[in-house]
């Protein structure tokens, strides 16, 4: 069960950086960032003031352009009815494609995002505890996509309604995650946000397991 | 080891695709799976697989005093090969075989064995999208001996093959059912092998049910 569930997660790696899956994103990452100082001026004040949050708006975008692909790819060639003959519960499946794609995808996303802040004259010392925070809310973001992606893994024009689907999920994840980075933290400084923001994560890390196969138990009847 | 089925009826959308069904099939044999298209021969094999639920009467495999797998469901003790090859464009054959292989339990030795077969060693590190259909074809079909399963379920297996892959397949087939496996195959074509069953499904006229809301 072990090799097939590290099987999955090298095979995914493998086709995230063949196939462009993170290439693209970073790519619209960068675009989105290099966009920002263009639409809303260069006042440097202002874009230091907003950097944070752009920041976090540009990683869970990017983040949501890799959610289709997740688990249609598998629909479409057949490989997931394979996947789900092989000896691997669906439920690790499920927890194996949201790793891989947290490995593949949303944290290197989460890691160059930092050095990119400085695009937007993102104050330096704050550029630790926003990386850190996004590190970390990197792993929510993986594993809500891809209770998405099995929810759409079977459709036609998926793509349109995972935004809807995975939108309102990260709302806590983008609150407490830009919490880290306030303007008034208080005597504790960041820490309380960065425990909210594990706590999310232990969560989603419990819950989508089970929400992600019952999804693609559904296309199986 | 036996696989019965009796009575096995399948249901897609409302409409009764086949119902009635009674076979058997025991260790060593192959069943061949006849019957105009639409007439549900994927569905059933769909069904062993675990990928299309059964609607009505039963499907069981009967170990005998075999019973090695312990209560292992019946999906994972089954290969199936169906009209989607299973296999990623952007990764080269031997990436593609190896994966499986990892995945079902198989070894490297035997992915270079299955590669050898099916005439596929000189490809093994090209791409898949650069390969033709009958090639596509083969290497979905060298998932087959990289990892044992006693039951293996083959969709028009033949398809896009050359005579040179046939006989690989046939060969392969006798000695799966040799080594007591058993094989359910659904062709318009003639199989490599002599079939010992042959399992006829209906016209696929069959009535349509109104869905129940």
């Amino acid at each position: 069960m072990t090799a097939a569930f590290v099987a999955l997660i090298r095979r995914d790696l493998l086709l995230s950086y063949r196939g462009g899956g993170v290439g693209a994103a970073l790519a619209f990452m960068l675009a989105f960032l290099v966009m920002i100082p263009l639409a809303i001026g260069p006042d440097q004040e202002t874009l230091s003031r907003l950097a944070p949050g752009l920041m976090w708006l540009a990683l869970l975008l990017a983040v949501l352009l890799t959610t289709e692909r997740l688990f249609q790819q598998d629909w479409d060639d057949g490989s997931l009815e394979l996947l789900a003959m092989a000896p691997l519960p669906l439920e690790l499946l499920c927890l194996a494609k949201a790793l891989a794609h947290w490995l593949g995808v949303s944290l290197p996303l989460a890691i160059v995002a930092g050095p990119l802040g400085i695009l937007l004259n993102l104050p330096v010392d704050r550029l630790a505890v926003l990386l850190l925070g996004m590190v970390t809310g990197s792993l929510a973001l993986s594993l809500i996509a891809a209770i998405a992606g099995a929810v759409t893994a079977g459709l036609r024009r998926g793509g349109l309604l995972i935004p809807l689907l995975v939108l309102p999920l990260y709302v806590p994840v983008l609150i407490f995650g830009l919490a880290t980075t306030g303007g008034d933290l208080g005597p504790a400084g960041a820490t309380p946000s960065l425990l909210v923001l594990a706590a999310i994560v232990l969560i989603t890390l419990v819950l989508q397991p089970w929400a992600a196969a019952a999804a693609l138990r559904a296309y199986f009847r | 080891m036996k696989l019965n089925a009796s009575a096995l009826a399948c249901e897609r959308n409302g409409r009764v695709v086949f119902s009635g069904v009674d076979f058997v099939v025991k260790s060593g044999e192959l069943a061949e799976l006849r019957g105009p298209n639409g007439s549900g021969k994927s569905s059933l094999l769909r069904q062993v697989a675990g990928l299309v639920p059964v609607s009505g009467g039963g499907l069981t495999l009967d170990m005998g005093d075999d019973d090695s797998a312990g209560d292992q469901p019946l999906p994972q003790r089954c290969h199936y090969v169906g009209h989607q090859d299973a296999l990623k464009p952007s990764l080269t054959v031997r990436q593609n075989l190896s994966f499986w292989a990892m995945l079902l339990g198989g070894g490297d030795g035997d992915v270079e064995r299955a590669l050898a077969a099916f005439g596929l060693q000189a490809l093994s590190e090209v791409a898949v999208q650069f390969l033709s259909a009958g090639q596509r074809r083969r290497l979905a079909l060298a998932r087959l001996p990289v990892a044992p399963r006693p039951i293996w379920l083959l969709d028009e297996p033949t398809t896009a093959l050359d005579q040179t892959a046939e006989k690989t397949l046939g060969r392969m087939m006798d000695a799966h059912l040799a080594s007591g496996g058993m094989v359910l195959a659904a062709t318009h074509a003639t199989l490599p092998r002599k079939a010992d069953h042959v399992i006829t499904l209906g016209n696929g006229d069959s009535e349509i049910r109104r869905l129940q809301i």
